[in-house]
């Protein structure tokens, strides 16, 4: 029932979502059969017959629903610069991006989470070190940390390459490395830091307190009870960065070389380039549903209140 | 089997320290049920949670508790945790802040017995069911399956004597047990709570700011103001003959036409 809710809930965005795409594309400055006439001074009959090929003239309604109907069918028509398939062009660009923000997503589960633990349960210096390092990762722009890591682990210690995305499996996770974590390093901060309050909130909790008056061995305490719990709001956090993952990858992508959606989008959006950018958009949004989707699911597994869909 | 001797809690403030508690000397027999009453912030839940050793870590407490001769305030790690699970439960204000609201009422229960007390996790869950029918719940299977938010206070509160007697724990701590219930269910439970510890023979160190809710349950009665006990007595002698100013003022602000019934009438 809680998974249907959540689905229907996500189709809505998506179709709206789509829609506001498309409308923003033509709302913008420029027309696409000037791009392609590329400023020559063309008779009047040429510019109609472009925008016969392309349909332009039909009432933007019509075109929509011509548009949302192929995408559905999983054509998204065809570049306007270089006549590719976008489908092609996305298929080929897509696993570049999807690995740079899977391994980014790890960075930030693994370093923010764990660091955030480590933060929460111990007072002191390493508290300390950790909320200074937290301020530092956050404060640090993205594309500031990528020219930093290349210059200390590529140029410097020579450790990972300095551009593209490599080929095969390992070679590809040894490229992405250092993009990674440049792209993880801010969401990390903030994951860590949401971490440590959480885990300071849930062990000065009541039930921590009686659970520990209790006889309840401390490790367990910890485990069961603080840890557990703070995952509450951490996992919230998480899957709101994780999907902002995807749009800040393309300045990662851009400063690393990298050949994923990211440069395409770019280069898509100079060009007017509306099938490419259209494409490129409803795809972010899906993830970004798909991910919150999957947060609320881990959500509802821990707490029995949203399962069971009463207020909290 | 409790004895209480000079104990005084300071906590450490940024300007001044903060005297909780000064020199409180109290004793609770064996199967004794003592009164401890006093107004919000008096030191009463202080003094209970000293007892299992659960000062604040800004506090510093001085003086002796006497569990049986053990000196709880010397004891750290594996002692500790034994003396909380095995000789001392505590019964606090609200039980939907004592639950994890994430696990089901079955796991708490279990917790205490299992992994505090070292029952076998299949025993600890027969022993569960028992333990609610005693503290008079008919849908056992219903409440154990249920998460906090699902259960009314005055069932949840139930749930956690069934916790606190599971060890057949020699002291009971009961931090107004009754103060976050319905009026409807406050005389229940607290009957409950008492008719557990008359058929266990517990001792227990009973904390309320209702002198009448006292009167009823306790045998002894310790009046505390500002961390400082200032009068003890039977409930009838407090009634009767209050020496200090205070006692005598808890007194007057009673509302007028509540009897002084003991035990199984009003309450």
């Amino acid at each position: 029932m809680f998974v249907i809710r959540r689905l229907l809930a996500l189709a809505g965005v998506l179709i709206v979502s789509s829609f506001l795409v498309f409308a923003a594309m033509y709302a913008a400055p420029g027309s696409p059969e000037n791009f392609l006439v590329q400023g020559r001074t063309v008779s009047p009959d040429v510019l109609a017959a472009i925008r016969e090929q392309y349909s332009l003239d039909d009432p933007f309604l019509v075109r929509f629903w011509n548009w949302i109907t192929n995408v559905l069918h999983g054509d998204f028509g065809q570049s306007l610069s270089n006549r590719q398939d976008v489908g092609e062009l996305l298929a080929n660009r897509l696993p570049t991006t999807l690995m740079l923000v899977s391994l980014a997503a790890v960075i930030i589960v693994i370093l923010g989470i764990g660091l955030g633990i480590i933060a929460g349960t111990r007072d002191g210096v390493v508290d300390k070190i950790i909320i200074l390092g937290s301020n530092l990762g956050f404060a640090i722009p993205t594309f500031f940390a990528a020219l930093i890591l290349m210059s200390v682990f590529s140029v410097g210690l020579g450790w990972f390459p300095v551009f593209g995305s490599g080929d095969g499996f390992l070679d590809r996770i040894w490229h992405l490395t250092l993009p990674a974590f440049a792209l993880a390093l801010p969401s990390a901060a903030v994951v860590a830091r949401i971490t440590r309050t959480a885990i300071r909130e849930e062990r000065d909790s009541e039930h921590s307190a009686m659970a520990r008056a209790r006889g309840v061995p401390g490790g367990l305490v910890l485990r069961r009870h603080v840890i557990r719990n703070s995952m509450l709001p951490v996992s919230t956090i998480v899957g709101v960065h994780v999907a902002g993952l995807i749009a800040g990858s393309f300045v990662v992508e851009y400063a690393f070389t990298l050949d994923g959606l990211g440069t395409l989008l770019v280069g898509a959006v100079q060009r007017k380039d509306f099938a490419v950018v259209q494409a490129i958009a409803i795809i972010l949004v899906a993830a970004f549903g798909i991910i919150n989707l999957l947060v609320d699911l881990f959500y509802a597994s821990i707490d029995p209140r949203v399962r069971l869909g009463l207020g909290a | 089997m409790l004895s209480i001797t000079d104990l005084s809690l300071t906590l450490a403030g940024k300007h001044a320290d903060l005297a909780i508690l000064r020199s409180v000397t109290l004793a609770v027999a064996t199967g004794e049920a003592v009164g401890l009453v006093g107004e919000s912030g008096s030191g009463k839940s202080m003094t209970l949670r000293s007892i299992l050793h659960m000062a604040p870590v800004n506090a510093t407490v001085t003086g002796q508790i006497l569990l049986d001769g053990l000196d709880v305030l010397s004891l750290r790690g594996e002692d500790l945790r034994r003396m909380r699970s095995r000789d001392v439960s505590m019964i606090a204000q609200n039980p939907h802040a004592v639950l994890n609201p994430v696990l089901p009422v079955e796991r708490y229960l279990v917790e205490g017995m299992h992994d505090a007390q070292g029952l076998a996790t299949r025993l600890a869950r027969v022993r569960a069911g028992e333990l609610l029918e005693q503290v008079g719940i008919d849908e056992v299977d219903r409440v154990l399956r249920s998460y906090p938010h699902q259960l009314s206070g005055g069932m949840l509160q139930r749930v956690v004597i069934a916790g606190a007697i599971a060890g057949k724990p020699r002291l009971l701590l009961a931090d107004e047990p009754t103060t976050a219930l319905d009026v409807t269910t406050q005389a229940e439970v607290c009957a409950i709570l008492d008719e557990c510890r008359r058929e266990l023979g517990m001792a227990m160190l009973f904390v309320t700011h209702d002198l009448d809710l006292a009167a009823a349950v306790c045998d002894r009665i310790n009046v505390m103001k500002d961390g400082e006990i200032v009068e003890t007595g039977v409930p009838e002698q407090l009634r009767d003959d209050p020496q200090h100013p205070y006692t005598r003022a808890l007194m007057a602000s009673r509302p007028a036409g509540i009897g002084w019934t003991r035990r199984g009438g009003t309450v």
